[in-house]
């Protein structure tokens, strides 16, 4: 009986060694592929049991973390006003994961980034708990205050505000907004809250970040990107000189006529009057005048067509190709298929306040280590050049008279700060029955010349009276006042 | 491999027996390991979890050595010549094998699903009872051949508890699909833990009788040898039962392991090959056949060829009307999670597995905080202890106590491959316990009470041979020799 004997030790032998091969490439070969696989509980587990780093705003956090008393998450993350600042933190949630700056930076702020890497080595041989890195922002408080505040009175819309010299976001704010705390546990009131706010359940879909996503026709505000491809095309040499605008204007190509909004000066006017008093039948013609490339090339180097990465993603501007003349008028004028995030609009204001020169917009400054030693920092970054800088230079000139005596007055700072900006009244919905936005891009210049901030507002105020919407009205006066809260931040 | 040729030798001992040493002062030195490795690893639990020693850590580690003790004591007294490594290995095993079970009695998420919570007191009175099982084995079991006597009545009661778990209001069904437990009262019991030893005594002492028909009347057909009819009759008993519980029980392992242990008892009592051929060829007819309508086996084999899949599907729910699971995908995050060297006691997630964390899962926890390397180690253990079971079978000086050597030891080896594969994804998961370290009462019964068996047959065999009678033979030549 003795060798079947031997023979069931191999086999018994054998069946070990299934048994550890087998182990091997479990806890080898795929251990890592098991260990980081994303449904594995213990990456989310372990994504929480340390403090999130914080993102920083003036030297101020506005997020911060507190211990959970159940589950296994240890922490959750906190926000200070968080309604606010939503549109620049993003959410990062227990249950429903993260987006926008909270998810792209999300390496940092959990300490899990390869930059840190080094740091978290030496952290575990002395002992020390692994903690998250800052993102510090670009953001200025003062001005997102202002802008959210500004919102909250009028209704549903979204300011975006640039430093012109830098790019750099000084408030990015969307209303109506969303406290991302009350989704950032794992709780049954997280998911009521999470449910509350999704789209399908809310039509003011609070979670849109209006600032970035949402694409709005940017009406008459668009036509300072048309005046910028007069000047740059050489059309029109200067503001001052007269156009070619009969009046009134029937569409190249068509037999309707392109009315203006009242009984406005605009037959045969200079630039300046028509940007004043906002012509729709001088800057349509000049599109049509231009064609559809002229007009297409100078609104790309303006940044339409394309997303941007701030690094929160923006969704990319429109102004179409292949269209008629009637279509290319119309668009020019920032109606038919042509439509602008906030954040676009912004751009325009800002490359035309830094003298024709468009600078790469971007909302974090630096991101550091726990220790608050930088690890990367952003520096400015020049993204096209859409106007020469004497072409600029008169722009900005026609863009102060509007504010000076023509459609944008209610945006008026005074002590030396000069305002140079552009009113818009965007009709949208079939046969425009639904209400207009209400538009603003503006600049601010000091007494030294130098021009701090850029700002583009959007209101789109459904409950509001037809008539009484108009860039103007609405949308000015928030411009005014997160560009007086720049001004006085900075001294 | 003739068995012509073999049988004249069968009837001889292998080992020299004479003057061997007992080996009962290695055992006490391993032993001594055996405990404090345990030991060690509880306060590094306590220290990992709650930041200080554990409070029961001195009641835990004299509790252990005490029962260990104990358990030497009676192997000096009762059987001193058995083998020196299995006592100590069992130990080590149930021992760790506690640790983990108090390591999981610390989650939360396990006490709120009544997983875990007091289970590791619970695993030390069970192993108590195993201790005191196992003594009473070596104290009253004094010959296993003894054991021979009762061959048909241990065939009756190995399918009477084989049978149990289906008598309605016995039978418990608490874990999923699976009905092989059954509950008295409070207590869930697992028959088919002794089951296996009983069917063990009965094959044993069926064969050694039955060996020689069964090997030597047969006819030779393609290089093999054919059983006769009337011989293939017992096993095909054995195959219907291993059926039946399949189909009834719907465990696959307890099915598989029986059988296994019956083919290789056959294997070793007829040096047949040709049963080892047909032992496969029926088992996988068996199984192909009843897992072609039995959907708790279907469901198994999907959760094995694609865990992923199972596992979405019991997150997300199915409306297929089957009970789906996603243990199989956890046990394998929580050992690729481990890697090579583990996470370190107490600081793990195996109890993300949830059901059955501490028991038939356990291995996962092993995996998860003690790395590759801590699994090797008690995939090497158990290797140990049923290459000791075979060299105690190989030592045996009667066919009975062979056949009861490697019966207990081939089960024991099937059992650990079939937990230890399953819930490493190697097979499909079976619900069956990881001998000593899993939780649960019947399984470290009834391992101890294998593990004194086995003792006793050690014993037996290396017990130094007696003295040779004085041979009458001899005197009667001595006294018609002419002086």
């Amino acid at each position: 009986m003795n060798k079947p004997l031997r023979r069931i030790a191999l086999f018994c032998g054998l069946l070990v060694l299934a048994l550890l091969i087998r182990d091997n490439w479990l806890q080898y070969v795929k251990a890592d592929e098991l260990r980081t696989d994303t449904d594995n509980r213990r990456v989310a587990i372990e994504r929480y049991a340390t403090p999130r780093g914080d993102i920083i705003v003036d030297g101020k956090a506005i997020t911060g973390h507190a211990e959970t008393t159940t589950g296994d998450f240890k922490y959750k993350r906190t926000y200070k006003n968080g309604a606010m600042w939503a549109p620049v933190t993003g959410f990062v949630s227990q249950s429903y994961g993260a987006n926008q700056l909270e998810s792209i930076e999300d390496g940092i702020l959990t300490g899990n980034d390869d930059r840190l890497f080094f740091r978290n080595t030496l952290d575990m041989i002395t002992g020390k708990a692994k903690e998250g890195g800052n993102v510090v922002t670009t953001l200025n408080a003062a001005a997102q205050k202002a802008a959210y505040e500004g919102l909250a009175k009028r209704g549903k819309g979204a300011v975006v505000a640039l430093e012109p010299s830098t790019g750099k976001i000084l408030a990015l704010a969307s209303y109506p907004s969303y406290d991302p705390g009350t989704i950032a546990g794992g709780g049954d009131s997280d998911a009521e809250a999470w449910k509350k706010l999704d789209k399908k359940n809310n039509p003011d879909d609070p979670m849109l970040n209006r600032a970035l996503r949402e694409v709005y026709p940017p009406g008459s505000t668009f036509k300072v990107v048309t005046a910028a491809a007069a000047l740059e095309n050489g059309l029109y040499s200067d503001a001052d000189e007269k156009t070619k605008s009969p009046l009134p204007w029937v569409m190249t190509g068509t037999r309707t006529e392109l009315k203006n909004e009242g009984n406005i000066p605009c037959e045969n006017a200079t630039m300046r009057v028509a940007l004043q008093w906002s012509c729709n039948t001088v800057f349509g013609k000049i599109g049509a005048d231009l064609g559809n490339d002229k007009m297409l090339e100078e609104a790309k180097k303006f940044g339409f067509d394309e997303e941007q990465f701030t690094p929160v993603r923006s969704s990319a501007s429109v102004f179409s190709d292949d269209m008629e003349p009637s279509q290319v008028a119309l668009s020019s004028i920032g109606q038919y298929n042509t439509a602008a995030t906030p954040l676009q609009m912004a751009m325009v204001a800002s490359a035309v306040a830094n003298d024709g020169k468009l600078m790469k917009p971007y909302m974090v400054d630096e991101l550091q280590a726990p220790n608050l030693d930088t690890i990367a920092k952003n520096d400015p970054a020049e993204l096209s050049q859409p106007l020469s800088p004497e072409n600029a230079q008169v722009l900005q000139s026609m863009m102060e008279t509007v504010v000076e005596k023509g459609t944008g007055t209610t945006a008026q700072i005074g002590n030396g700060v000069t305002v140079g900006g552009k009113t818009g009244t965007a009709q949208h919905g079939e046969n425009n029955s639904k209400n207009p936005y209400a538009w603003f891009i503006s600049y601010a210049k000091l007494a030294d010349g130098s021009k701090p901030v850029a700002v583009a507002v959007v209101v789109e105020d459904e409950s509001a009276v037809r008539e009484n919407i108009s860039g103007s009205g609405l949308a000015a006066p928030i411009a005014k006042s997160v560009m007086e809260a720049v001004i006085n931040s900075k001294k | 491999m003739s068995s012509t040729t073999n049988s004249p030798t069968h009837h001889t001992s292998t080992i020299g027996s004479i003057g061997t040493p007992s080996r009962r002062n290695t055992e006490l030195a391993l032993l001594v390991f055996a405990v404090v490795i345990p030991v060690f690893a509880y306060a590094n639990v306590g220290l990992a979890i709650n930041d200080e020693l554990p409070a029961g850590l001195l009641g835990y580690g004299l509790g252990l050595g005490l029962l260990a003790g104990v358990g030497h004591l009676a192997v000096r007294k009762f059987a001193p010549y058995a083998d020196p490594l299995l006592l100590p290995l069992a130990t080590l095993l149930n021992g760790l094998g506690l640790v983990a079970i108090w390591r999981l009695d610390q989650s939360k998420l396990l006490q709120q699903i009544g997983q875990a919570g007091g289970k590791a007191t619970n695993q030390l009175i069970y192993t108590a009872l195993g201790i005191a099982l196992f003594i009473a084995v070596l104290v009253f079991l004094k010959d296993h051949r003894t054991l021979q006597r009762y061959t048909y009545i241990s065939m009756v009661g190995a399918l009477f508890l084989l049978l149990l778990p289906l008598v309605p209001g016995l039978g418990a069904d608490i874990t999923y699909g699976a009905k092989i437990w059954i509950q008295v009262g409070s207590f869930t019991i697992q028959p088919g833990e002794f089951a296996k030893i009983v069917l063990a005594v009965f094959f044993a002492g069926y064969l050694m009788v039955k060996r020689d028909a069964l090997a030597l009347a047969s006819r030779r057909f393609m290089g093999l040898y054919l059983p006769r009819g009337r011989d293939l009759g017992p096993i095909i008993v054995v195959w219907m039962i291993s059926i039946l519980i399949l189909v009834f029980e719907t465990d696959l392992g307890t099915s598989l392991l029986f059988f296994g242990m019956f083919i290789i008892m056959l294997y070793v009592a007829t040096e047949r090959t040709s049963w080892i051929v047909f032992g496969l060829l029926m088992s996988a007819a068996g199984a192909v056949g009843v897992a072609s309508f039995e959907p708790h086996v279907q469901t198994r084999v999907q959760a094995w060829l694609d865990p992923m899949h199972e596992y979405l599907l019991s997150r997300n729910g199915s409306n297929d009307g089957i009970v789906h699971s996603e243990q199989a995908m956890q046990a394998l995050w929580a050992f690729g999670s481990g890697g090579t060297l583990g996470t370190g006691w107490g600081q793990g997630h195996s109890e993300l597995i949830r059901f059955a964390a501490n028991s038939d899962f356990i291995l996962a926890t092993f995996g998860e905080e003690l790395g590759l390397a801590g699994v090797m180690a008690i995939l090497l253990i158990y290797g140990l202890i049923v290459e000791r079971g075979i060299r105690t079978s190989l030592a045996a000086r009667d066919p009975f106590g062979k056949l009861l050597a490697v019966g207990l030891s081939g089960a024991f080896a099937l059992q650990v491959f079939v937990v230890a594969g399953g819930v490493m994804g190697l097979i499909p998961l079976t619900g069956m316990t990881m001998p000593f370290l899993a939780y649960g009462g019947s399984s470290v019964i009834a391992n101890w009470a294998l593990i004194g068996i086995l003792i006793r047959i050690s014993d037996t065999a290396r017990r130094p041979a007696p003295a040779p009678a004085p041979n009458p033979d001899a005197e009667m030549t001595q006294v018609v020799r002419p002086s």
